[in-house]
């Protein structure tokens, strides 16, 4: 029933599946790709606002390079409607987890409290490193809450390193990491808060020049 | 009535996870969750059915020394499919499917049925043979699913039966799912032999 196995009817029978296949897969891509970017930024829209308190409106997100780092970590500076930053949402990671590479999503008050954080994307053991979702948002027991605390104040590491958290029970090197990624958020937005306020003022002339 | 049983072969008596223990590697790897194994399930039902219905077709058309190759870029371009659909409607499904979704193509059971029932038979019967195979691993994987939510976290589908600390956190994990898997094979077995 088949057809004959020579040359050229397995160059064209190759030829043809294959072009097929990308044909309809190109048409398939097109279709949906307006749909993956829009789920894509309400996913990343969602996990922001979760982690800050309410504003009126997100500001453009931008790109941060921590000093000696190698990896950006990006900012979403949430406005009030005079478009002042009242807190602002870091996205962060860390490289220390028990599977590896992690992201969270840190936000930060205008005097540097925790507003809240998520946990964007984790590969730790189900049951034990993945309890960080809830672990260090529980208001029942201020031991593990890190909601509310400034990292520069509160000795956000866990207690085995002389911190003042409790790490998950049998899960302390997710904890460790976790509380690394959320230092590393807070070194960056607080480097580049003082730098803001550093120089605003010129900031604005330079740009009132440029725009005259 | 041969279409019918043609159907329901893939439901029990060939079940593709408890008899032929074809696709191993994601059964175990997406049954965490109850709701893990529905949409694993049905993804690759989907595939199934769409290669199985074009293989058929195609299969008088292609050498038969080319004919893998072939059928594995079908399989490919509907896993594809599969995928840029589910981002784009279901993210928080794909999210938690991730990689698993890809591994689709390298499913022996697709390629498997591709090449043992699909390019041998008409299209009506290949349709409800991979309508059936497909259903018969969704069943399965959502079996073992809910087998391990239950006795690892104590919830199924979202629905509370007794506390999370009283769980057995082994069912959850890796050997949890050997486990498992081995018991309802054996007890499969069992009713089908009654």
């Amino acid at each position: 029933m088949a057809k004959e196995s020579n040359f050229k009817n397995m160059v064209i029978a190759l030829f043809a599946v294959t072009f097929v296949a990308s044909a309809s897969l190109g048409v398939v891509n097109e279709f949906t790709k307006g749909a993956i970017e829009k789920a894509n930024i309400e996913a990343q829209n969602k996990a922001v606002a979760a982690v800050l308190p309410p504003f009126d409106k997100l500001g453009a997100s931008f790109k941060v390079l921590p000093e000696g780092e190698t990896d950006t970590l990006i900012f979403f500076p949430a406005l009030d409607k005079d478009s002042i930053t009242i807190a602002t949402a870091v996205k962060s990671y860390t490289k220390k987890g028990f599977s590896g590479l992690f992201t969270v999503m840190v936000g930060f008050s205008a005097d540097g409290k925790i507003t809240g954080y998520n946990i964007l994307e984790h590969h730790e053991t189900p049951g034990l490193g993945s309890k960080m979702a809830l672990w260090f948002s529980n208001e029942e027991k201020p031991g593990q809450n890190v909601i509310g605390k400034n990292p520069a104040a509160d000795n956000l590491m866990v207690k085995k390193d002389g911190g003042s958290v409790d790490a998950i029970t049998a899960a302390t090197i997710s904890s460790r990491a976790f509380l690394e990624s959320v230092q590393r958020a807070y070194k960056a937005w607080k480097s580049h808060t003082d730098q803001q306020n550093s120089v605003p003022k010129q900031n604005g002339t330079n740009q009132e020049g440029t725009n005259s | 009535m041969k279409q019918i049983s043609v159907l329901l072969n893939g439901l029990m008596k060939e079940n593709p996870v408890f008899v032929l223990l074809l696709g191993m590697c994601p059964t175990l790897g997406v049954s965490s969750s109850a709701i893990n194994g529905i949409g694993m399930g049905l993804a690759t039902t989907f595939v199934l059915v769409m290669s199985n219905i074009l293989v058929s077709l195609v299969s008088g058309f292609i050498p038969d020394k080319v004919r893998i190759p072939s059928y594995v870029v079908i399989i490919a371009t509907f896993v594809t499919i599969v995928q840029l659909g589910m981002q784009a409607y279901v993210p928080a499904l794909y999210a938690s499917l991730g990689l698993f979704i890809p591994l689709i193509v390298v499913n022996c059971i697709v390629l498997g049925r591709a090449e043992a029932f699909a390019s041998k038979n008409n299209v009506i019967s290949s349709t409800l043979d991979g309508l059936g195979m497909g259903l018969g691993f969704t069943f399965a994987l959502t079996l073992l699913g809910s087998v391990r939510e239950i006795l690892g976290t104590g919830k199924v589908f979202g629905l509370t039966l007794f506390p999370e600390n009283y769980g057995s956190l082994i069912f959850v994990l890796a050997p949890g799912a050997f486990i498992a898997l081995g018991y309802l094979i054996a007890i499969i077995n069992k009713i089908k032999k009654a």
